[in-house]
């Protein structure tokens, strides 16, 4: 994909970031759990 | 001329469809710089040459169907004062004066400048304004929320809101008369100037022409193009008799395009997403082990204290126990030592008196 | 069965009152004048009841309501990460209040923002028409809502002991460490993000106070905006709402007090100390013997260093009394700070007269909408368990 504009650049590339960190997001939350679920506390 | 630029922007689409399909090459340094649409439309306003004749306003204001103004356009009084674009200008002109007997003052059009890299567009939430290939930057009124953001941010304080609409108020600026432009027609301001002092085309065509001007006539324009870098560039270009900060435009403005001020910010976002629940967590497991590691402290001293106790309430018990039979043996001791003296003192008595039962039968 | 026995643990219930208390009177005025002004809002337009223009499209409905609103309203996650996250535990009675003074600040500050914004029932447009990525507000309305959202679950357990729904406050109790963790996210980003807002102006606000600093500007102040407000609130329902609270929230009052303020006397500090580098990094100190110099002086002298050396003295002392002064003015201080921000210091270039002063009539509505949230406050502690435990749930507090 070609930019002519930085601000469609941008718009392209925070539109990954908001999605990125919706996925990271939910997956922290698995992989604690994934980490901790076989302590005994 | 504008047939071609119709043809131009059908080309735009197909090529642009091309690189959709393509893929092409995907622009990521961060150092990449972004010159704009190519073939990008553009007005030069010279400003030596505006005679404030105000047709540029009649013809805004018939092309954008825009309400009657109190006073008639050819009305110049209007000048007396400095004015800014509203809901129902979307252009005005202004004097100025470098003194009040100043014979000749300068005319200055005022609308939205349509920069490269729009403020407006990049504070949008919704991404109601957009720069389009052709040079407009245009307002899409079915999705704006009325925020106003776009009026705090566009550092030319262009765009004007409808305060008195209850329901249906909407941001409001030139469009560049983008449908004109689209018909291959020219705006409506330019095309309305009597003097040549708009010059609607080709933005880089523009500043070579405004380069060429300066050149020739060095003594008539001061060196700069306003618009050329201001804000990372507008597709409104404009020429100056005297410093363009005495003819009302911001010289102090830099030029910085609007979305880098919100770049870094920006940046910082998903990794204090991806970095936070991190942190957090791990301050949490910190806390929480020092809260096992304080109890498992308090309880162990707790069962040593008990231990302790239990010890010493074992040794004073036995104590007791030793001495309770000590006290016994010494009371048996004393009975049996008393019995015994009674046992010998009965027998001594015994005796005595067998004795003296002996004496009396012998005499 | 819960309220009888909420009424069992306190045999001092206040006796029936008149409607007509000084408190129910003042309100009641502003209300019915809110919602005059209501009506007059949605059938004439933002032009018919405020002095906003088109070179000053935002005033004190956003510097004071949604600027302000937002700071004061970080008590929720200041507290709760205190408690949960760092583990001080003794903190634990100010939790519930300091939620609960979140969730209403946050409600209010949606609420207001329906009167500012042209087309407020589009208000949800940013996620379901078209996504404006590239805007700092598109972040701040993401953030805002999910953490209205987070509020409102972290607040729900207290509504759902007073209306006895156990099994669902127990699972909702089950997440208070995710909810925690996600509102201190949420609040980073959003509080920090209200100042960023302004970074797309450098032409328009006063050097002295733009910075590109701006976003830890606000994401600072606003710890300290949580924690004065958690200490203000507090001394405010002791005073009025003292026979609502148990012995475990009387007892824990003066410890959070002392802890909550020397936190600010040093998150003060170090407020004090990036604003002063912020100066230097844009060499502005000329600028400080400007009149808007003075004013910023004023701010920074009157409402950051004054607040910090009392809240000290304060802690040291073990003085409730100034504490909580000290915490009025600290409020003062954020407040004022996001109306220099807003209001004040912006469009600082623009000759005295064409500057923005609110209508009555908005300031009426900022009232309204604060009058709301003292109400609803006073209707839910003096339901719900905010001030006590529950009875029912103690052991599992």
């Amino acid at each position: 994909m070609e930019f002519y504009t930085l601000q469609e650049f941008l718009t392209y590339t925070k539109g990954i970031a908001y999605l990125l960190i919706v996925a990271i997001l939910v997956s922290v939350t698995g992989f604690w759990l994934f980490l901790t679920d076989r302590d005994e506390d | 001329m504008m047939s071609v630029s119709r043809r131009k922007f059908l080309g735009w689409l197909g090529a642009a469809g091309a690189g959709v399909i393509s893929g092409g090459a995907a622009n990521a340094a961060s150092n990449k710089h972004f010159k704009g649409y190519p073939d990008s439309l553009g007005v030069l306003h010279d400003t030596t040459l505006c005679v404030g004749c105000r047709s540029c306003e009649a013809a805004c204001n018939k092309v954008n169907a825009l309400p009657a103004p109190q006073q008639d356009f050819t009305d110049t009084t209007v000048l007396e004062r400095k004015r800014r674009t509203d809901s129902a200008a979307f252009t005005v002109v202004n004097r100025f004066k470098q003194s009040e007997s100043d014979k000749q003052p300068v005319f200055v059009k005022k609308q939205c400048n349509h920069c490269l890299e729009p403020a407006c567009a990049s504070v949008c939430f919704v991404g109601a304004f957009k720069k389009s290939p052709q040079g407009a930057v245009i307002y899409d009124e079915s999705v704006c929320v009325g925020c106003r953001y776009c009026m705090i941010a566009c550092p030319f304080e262009i765009p004007a809101y409808e305060y008195d609409k209850a329901l249906t108020p909407r941001v409001v600026k030139c469009t560049m008369c983008h449908p004109r432009v689209l018909e291959g027609k020219l705006p409506g301001c330019v095309e309305a100037c009597p003097k040549e002092a708009l010059l609607f085309g080709d933005r880089d065509k523009l500043i070579k022409a405004a380069r060429k001007r300066i050149e020739r006539f060095p003594e008539r324009y001061v060196d700069h193009i306003y618009g050329e870098h201001e804000m990372g560039g507008t597709s409104w270009l404009y020429l100056s008799g005297s410093s363009f900060e005495q003819i009302g435009m911001r010289e102090d403005l830099g030029v910085t395009p609007a979305p880098k001020f919100t770049e870094g910010i920006l940046g910082a976002v998903p990794v204090v997403a991806g970095l936070w629940p991190v942190l957090l967590t791990g301050i949490y497991a910190v806390s929480k082990r020092k809260d096992k590691v304080a109890q498992e402290e308090q309880s162990q001293a707790v069962s040593e204290a008990v231990t302790q106790a239990e010890s010493q309430a074992d040794a004073k018990l036995k104590k007791a126990l030793a001495l309770a039979k000590k006290e016994k043996e010494m009371a048996v001791k004393k009975e049996v030592k008393k019995a015994l003296d009674k046992a010998t003192l009965a027998k001594k008595e015994a005796k005595k008196k067998a004795q003296e039962e002996a004496t009396d039968a012998e005499k | 069965m819960s309220e009888e026995a909420v009424l069992n643990t306190n045999p001092i219930t206040p006796p029936a009152q008149s409607l007509y208390t000084p408190f129910n009177v003042v309100a009641g005025i502003i209300l019915i004048v809110g919602f005059i002004v209501t009506i007059l809002r949605f059938t004439g337009g933002l032009g018919a009841v405020t002095n906003l223009n088109d070179n000053y499209p935002w005033g004190i409905w956003i510097g004071f309501d949604l600027l302000a609103g937002v700071a004061l309203a970080a008590g929720g996650f200041v507290t709760s990460a205190a408690v949960y996250i760092f583990g001080m535990k003794r903190y634990h009675s100010a939790v519930r209040p300091a939620i609960l003074t979140g969730f209403l600040g946050y409600a209010l500050v949606v609420i207001a923002l329906h009167y500012d914004v042209g087309r407020p029932w589009r208000l949800p447009y940013p996620f379901i028409a078209q996504q404006g990525t590239t805007s700092i507000l598109f972040e701040v309305a993401a953030c805002v809502a999910l953490y209205l959202t987070v509020l409102f679950i972290e607040f729900s357990p207290a509504a759902m002991e007073w209306l006895g729904l156990r099994r669902a406050r127990n699972i909702v109790i089950k997440l208070t460490m995710v909810l925690t963790i996600f509102g201190v996210i949420l609040s980073t980003l959003h509080q920090s993000s209200l100042g960023a807002m302004f970074l797309i102006a450098p032409s328009k606000l006063h050097p002295l106070w733009y910075s590109s600093h701006l976003p830890v500007y606000f994401f600072i102040s606003s710890i300290i905006a949580g924690l004065s407000m958690v200490i203000f609130e507090s001394s405010l329902s002791h005073r009025y709402f003292a026979h609502k609270m148990d012995q475990t929230h009387l007892d824990e009052k003066e410890g959070v007090a002392f802890g909550f303020a020397k936190a600010a006397a040093l998150v003060l500090f170090g407020y004090f100390a990036i604003k002063v580098v912020g100066i230097a990094m844009d060499n502005n100190w000329h600028y400080l013997t400007t009149g808007y110099g003075a004013w910023f002086l004023v701010e920074m002298l009157g409402f950051v260093a004054l607040p910090c050396f009392l809240y000290a003295v304060g802690a040291r002392e073990k003085n409730l009394n100034l504490i909580k002064w000290t915490s009025a003015l600290a409020v003062l201080g954020i407040v004022l700070n996001r109306l220099n921000i807003c209001v004040i210091a912006f469009n600082y270039h623009l000759p005295s007269d064409e500057k923005y002063v609110p209508h009555w009539m908005e300031i009426a509505i900022s009232l309204f909408v604060v009058t709301l949230g003292v109400v609803a406050f006073r209707f839910i502690v003096t339901r719900m368990p905010i001030l006590y435990a529950h009875p029912d749930y103690q052991e599992e507090h």
